[in-house]
């Protein structure tokens, strides 16, 4: 990534904004943000869209939970955890799925998501419908108390940095070059000799991986895994994240992301409470209808337009 | 003239320092109630809307101001889900100096909300749970469970049952906290009575086809078949019951009917069944003096969630205006060494494991010929005192 004055100006923002909004708004702000760009991975630069998305964020969840609950590692190698076990079941997942494409590949994706939703409502690790309840959230590096919401803001911000650089690094990268080229023309990268398959796979896993790596750090922001990450309704949320924000930009996933948790939070509280699914479902079809490039699109449309 | 200002000057000022030292005890120089419920769901009958309007009677019966302090009221969706419910008291304790939380109705739900109000020293009223996990094994010294629990629904609707012959029995459960509690409560005295569980089966929180299941239990061969499961899980698996003959087959145990549900259900099909309840609208004069007010703004009568709401809110009042102060550790030594007494809370004590012992109910749902008007739901046959409903206490949740 270029280090340019205006990603330090971000940087410097979300050290900041804790001391102004409450930290565990802005944490959730950053998980749904690290989920859709890993999402908008896949959407966005292969276009791939993945209907079952969720799974990967509920395992890792499920899996840092259960380890943290059960035998007291530290909250970075619960995370590691997580994560590993979202990329081993996306390897799993990727090599079946990546051999269709379009309706089917969504349609892969979401039978086996729904899958494992029915193994986690069942297995009796997982708490069923409560939940795995008061996960603690631990001491990072065994000595930073991660109870205290600074800290922990401050953790999870270290692993969003981390992880969005990543997914800059892969879409900036020459393997992120064939990926755009599959997009645009699958056949012609077929034909220029690369083993498509392989790609899409590999993007799948990095994808798979850090969507399980935000599902792991939101199960430690809330001490809380529940059956929502799994649910198929998390995977059309991310979609609606993605699409509102600007599919295939950098930013858009995290605005799409800002946005939507942001208004959940409005709603969820006042008398507009019961209207959420209604608001979102306008909210969406606006979104298709009227500026189809998402918010960060637009921006970038007008930008190129006025100051090129 | 000049010593005179003086000595009033010094006598305002003491009185004003007196004064703020005073309300100095009151975080953020208010009283905040949270209630949280699910308003739009399967419970939205049982503790919604109606239990953030019991709460709003209870503020405004007190006076809306305790200490000189304001009470403020905010609510909020839980949907049934634990991490929308717990997000949502995380945020209302660290961030809006919420100082109690109330309404709980899934025990889900109120399972995960209790470990945060637990973790920020807040004390949770949960009004509408059926769970007798918060007060077992996850006890707290800041829970004070109000209404009822599966413990006394097992004690009431199964028990005498068992007594009356029915030994073989077969559960619908709901899958989930409560579900599970109700049904591993409701074994346990089948097996102590010389019963046998046949066999069970789990449905989803909101279940609509209930035939599968019902087919089970049909073919269990069992003498009873219980309903462990709650609002309209209840009616959907009841109405299927009767659909398909299963109520001429075996006799079926609701084991937590609210009266909305069993207003909800054909007379026909519910009436005459037993269940357990916390409170009935119509059992004595003050209790018809409250459901009528509460029925003017609510629209409907109340149900026992809504009651234990309103009762659970006035006793912590009380007890902030005793102790002087809203720290919790202070206020749940008074809401315990002093007894609740009102039109819900009979004969009743708050425990010192959070239990709020009172009169149980066990009642009938009313026959079609019994229906003076369509709010008389239940008949009420015997009083069951609280020590009898109730669990003992188990020591390690003993919190002084």
């Amino acid at each position: 990534m270029k280090i340019s004055k205006f990603n330090i100006a971000l940087v410097g923002l979300g050290l900041v904004a804790p001391l102004v909004l409450y930290p565990v708004f802005l944490m959730k702000v950053l998980c749904f943000a690290l989920f859709a760009s890993a999402f908008n991975l896949l959407l966005g630069f292969v276009g791939l869209l993945s209907f079952g998305h969720a799974v990967f964020l509920g395992t890792g969840g499920y899996i840092t939970g259960y380890l943290m609950m059960n035998t007291g590692i530290t909250p970075e190698l619960g995370i590691l955890a997580g994560t590993a076990a979202a990329a081993i079941l996306g390897a799993v997942y990727g090599k079946l799925a990546v051999k269709r494409e379009g309706i089917y590949f969504a349609m892969v994706t979401l039978a086996l998501a729904q899958l494992m939703f029915f193994v986690y409502l069942q297995a009796p690790f997982t708490g069923g419908e409560d939940g795995l309840q008061g996960v603690p959230r631990g001491e990072l590096f065994g000595f930073i108390d991660l109870s205290d919401n600074m800290n922990m803001y401050y953790f999870v911000f270290a692993i969003f940095l981390a992880g969005f650089w990543l997914i800059n690094r892969t879409v900036h990268s020459p393997f992120g070059q064939v990926l755009k080229a599959i997009r645009e023309n699958e056949a012609r990268a077929t034909s220029l000799g690369y083993n498509v398959n392989d790609y899409k796979w590999v993007a799948f896993v990095i994808s798979a991986a850090l969507a399980g790596m935000a599902g792991s750090t939101k199960t430690l922001v809330f001490q809380l895994a529940s059956l929502t990450d799994v649910h198929w309704h998390m995977s059309g949320e991310v979609v609606l994240m993605t699409l509102l924000g600007g599919m295939g930009t950098i930013f858009g996933p995290f605005v799409g992301a800002a946005t939507i948790v942001s208004i959940q939070n409005f709603l969820s509280g006042g008398e507009l409470g019961n209207y959420i699914h209604i608001i979102m479902g306008i909210i969406f079809i606006v979104c298709v209808l009227a500026f189809r490039s998402g918010i960060v699109g637009e921006i970038q449309k007008v930008i190129k337009r006025n100051f090129s | 003239m000049k010593s005179m200002n003086k000595t009033l000057l010094s006598a305002a000022m003491a009185v004003a320092m007196t004064t703020s030292v005073a309300h100095a005890n009151v975080s953020d120089d208010k009283v905040k109630i949270g209630v949280l419920a699910d308003m739009g769901g399967v419970y939205a009958d049982v503790c919604g809307p109606g239990c953030v309007t019991a709460v709003e009677m209870a503020v405004e019966d007190f006076g809306g101001k305790v200490l000189g302090k304001p009470i403020e009221i905010v609510s909020a969706d839980d949907q049934n889900k634990p991490d929308v419910g717990s997000a949502k008291v995380r945020e209302w304790v660290e961030s809006q100096g919420v100082d109690v939380v109330t309404g709980l109705v899934a025990s889900s739900v109120t399972g995960a909300v209790t470990k945060v109000t637990t973790d920020n020293k807040k004390i949770a009223l949960i009004a509408a749970s059926a769970s007798n996990a918060f007060t077992t094994k996850a006890c707290s010294p800041y829970n004070a469970h109000w209404t009822y629990n599966v413990v006394a629904l097992a004690n009431g609707t199964v028990k005498p049952m068992v007594q009356s012959g029915k030994k073989k029995w077969f559960f619908i459960t709901a899958d989930y906290a409560f579900g599970h509690a109700l049904e591993g409560v409701a074994s346990k005295v089948i097996k102590s009575e010389g019963g046998e569980v046949v066999g069970a089966v789990r449905a989803p929180l909101g279940t609509t086809d209930f035939s599968s299941y019902i087919l089970q239990a049909q073919a269990s061969g069992a003498d009873v078949v219980g309903l462990a499961n709650a609002g309209a899980d209840f009616v959907n698996s009841l109405k299927t019951a009767a659909e398909f003959g299963l109520t001429e087959m075996m006799d079926v145990a609701g084991l937590l009917v609210f009266t909305p549900n069993a207003q909800a259900l054909d007379p026909a099909i519910a009436g005459g069944m037993k269940t357990t309840t916390g409170f009935y609208w119509d059992r004595d004069a003050e209790a018809r003096e409250w459901s009528a007010r509460f029925k003017e703004r609510h629209g409907k009568i109340p149900a026992m969630p809504h009651a234990g709401a309103y009762s659970a809110t006035m006793h912590y009042l009380n007890s902030v205006k005793e102790a002087g102060t809203d720290d919790s550790d202070a206020v749940m030594k008074v809401m315990k060494a002093n007894k609740p007494n009102d039109f819900f809370a009979k004969n009743a004590y708050l425990r010192a494991d959070g239990r709020m012992v009172h009169d149980m109910y066990l009642v009938n749902i009313t026959k079609e010929s019994e229906r003076k008007t369509s709010d008389n739901i239940f008949n009420i046959e015997k009083v069951i005192p609280g020590d009898q409903a109730f669990a003992p206490m188990l020591p390690e949740c003993e919190f002084k």
